[in-house]
């Protein structure tokens, strides 16, 4: 039980002394999710705008992979993504092993179903008398897509904290393609690994503690930011 | 087919990436080395006592991710670091001979241990390693491995073997946890289990819990019980991108009069985790 209590103490100790190390891993932690975010939103936004926004033929089916794939393990997208990015692998050249932007990437592929999947119900989801509104307005094509675009944007932002939620708690994928190196690829969630690996229990707790106060900090920043665009 | 798709969205994500990412720090630029090295090196502390000085000494960075020693060397085979630090000799003879390693430079040593609940329920105090494990299986007393490939996990296996005992695998008793070697030990303590471990990790275990842990060395100070680590820089014929000359020159630091002695100084509860020995 004293774990527990240590591990609070520790966590107030850790963030007003600006420890080194933990701040270290905070930055790693808050680059990776930012940098799979921006990719992920970039990729995925416009896949589940089509996926959402067009019918064709063999949609539901599309649907059903994307849906599946929200269940990925971590790990066998790290070991997957580190298949690739092996030196013995056919992207090898890229140097994307054991770096920042190489866990980004992989995590990309993690959180990549999840934008397309909320981003394509948030489509569809819209008012069905959207478009024959629009159209009667005049719209064209390309400002009918535009605007459903613009009335599904809170549900592409819940997509986008869904998504961040998973990419700042995941393990696995930062611990195979990061290697969990001291001052450069050590995230929150790999210290937290070590620390109980090295049965640091209280450290590991206060590790935890920090993580939680920084996605309540950075949740907040999105609800602020919702409530000013709205 | 399927292959050439995933790199296609791979590129694709990587462009998307790199184009956010313009400036993030890479773990491979000059002057840094990258090392795959076995959980006990880390765990104990020692990496973090020795990598200020060697970067002192030479202007490397050293950089390390700490595996089992089988993932060190399968790292080391995929050319994705540029050295090793491990300790498993016959696998490492193997790995040279095959042409993945360049050569193998002893640094240290310390030994195995036997660990076991205060109250013994096999009764193995004192015994020898072989009459050890003999009554731990005949009593089926619980015994948690490290199953993970790593060099202490290929010491028990031998060790098994040594005491004419089929390996354990599937018997209730038998506890793989698959994981490092502090955390085994932690588990062992939970399951009141024996287990083997290197002395060094020993130490550091006995130190979180200052000195009075709930797991005691039973069975120590054999020969067959020697654990030797060495250095070995991967090989750069077959692996380009390798540092060949940053590792030779991290083999050659560690090997050097003034290292051996940092090694023989590192000491926890004041006890000394590693043995150099590069001179032997």
């Amino acid at each position: 039980m004293d774990y527990i209590w240590q591990g609070l103490q520790q966590a107030a100790i850790l963030l007003f002394t600006l420890d080194a190390e933990t701040y270290s891993a905070i930055i790693t932690t808050i680059k990776v999710t930012f940098l799979s975010i921006t990719g992920s939103v970039i990729i995925g936004v416009p896949l589940g705008f089509l996926l959402g926004y067009f019918h064709f033929p063999g949609k539901r089916q599309l649907r059903m992979v994307v849906d599946t794939l929200l269940a990925l393990p971590t790990v066998v997208v790290g070991l997957l993504v580190y298949a690739f990015i092996s030196q013995r692998g056919p992207l090898g050249w890229t140097n994307l092993l054991y770096t920042v932007p190489g866990i980004a990437i992989a995590e990309v592929f993690l959180i990549l179903p999840i934008v397309i999947s909320l981003t394509a119900t948030a489509i569809e989801g819209l008012d069905r008398r959207l478009r024959p509104t629009l159209r009667s307005l005049g719209a064209g094509r390309v400002q009918l897509a535009l605007t459903s675009l613009h009335e599904a944007r809170f549900a592409v932002l819940i997509a986008g904290i869904t998504a961040y939620g998973r990419a700042i708690s995941e393990v696995g994928i930062a611990m195979i393609i990061g290697g969990n190196i001291k001052w450069h690829t050590r995230t929150m969630t790999t210290a937290i690994t070590l620390e109980t690996g090295k049965g640091q229990f209280s450290m590991g707790i206060a590790l935890g503690v920090v993580l939680l106060l920084l996605v309540f900090l950075l949740n907040g920043a999105l609800v602020l930011l919702r409530r000013r665009t709205r | 087919m399927k292959k050439r798709v995933f790199s296609g969205l791979l590129a694709l994500g990587i462009a998307a990436v790199l184009v956010a990412g313009a400036g993030v720090s890479h773990a491979q630029d000059k002057g840094t080395l990258l090392m795959a090295t076995t959980t006990s090196t880390d765990n104990t502390g020692l990496l973090e006592y020795l990598a200020p000085e060697f970067k002192k000494d030479t202007g490397i960075e050293l950089l390390w991710v700490a595996v089992g020693t089988g993932a060190a060397l399968a790292l080391g085979e995929n050319c994705d670091v540029s050295v090793l630090l491990v300790h498993a000799p016959d696998a490492e003879k193997a790995y040279v001979e095959k042409g993945y390693g360049t050569e193998r430079t002893q640094i240290m040593y310390n030994d195995f241990v036997i660990l076991g609940p205060k109250d013994d329920p096999a009764k193995v105090k004192g015994k020898s390693v072989k009459e050890a494990l003999q009554a731990i299986e005949k009593q089926k007393a619980r015994f948690a491995s490290r199953g993970d490939n790593s060099g202490t996990h290929k010491a028990e296996l031998d060790l098994w073997k040594q005491a004419g005992i089929k390996t354990p695998d599937r018997e209730s008793w038998y506890l793989a946890t698959g994981q490092g070697m502090l955390n085994t030990i932690n588990i062992a303590a939970e399951q009141n289990a024996y287990t083997l471990a290197d002395r060094g990790t020993f130490i550091k275990y006995e130190n979180n819990f200052k000195g009075n842990p709930p797991l005691v060395i039973l069975v120590e100070g054999e020969k067959e019980l020697r654990n030797q680590y060495s250095v070995i820089p991967v090989n750069p014929e077959r692996c380009p991108n390798a540092k060949y000359d940053l590792a030779r020159e991290f083999a050659q630091w560690m090997a050097s009069d003034k290292t051996q002695k940092l090694i023989a100084e590192f000491k926890l509860l004041n006890k000394q985790l590693f043995y150099p020995n590069a001179g032997e």
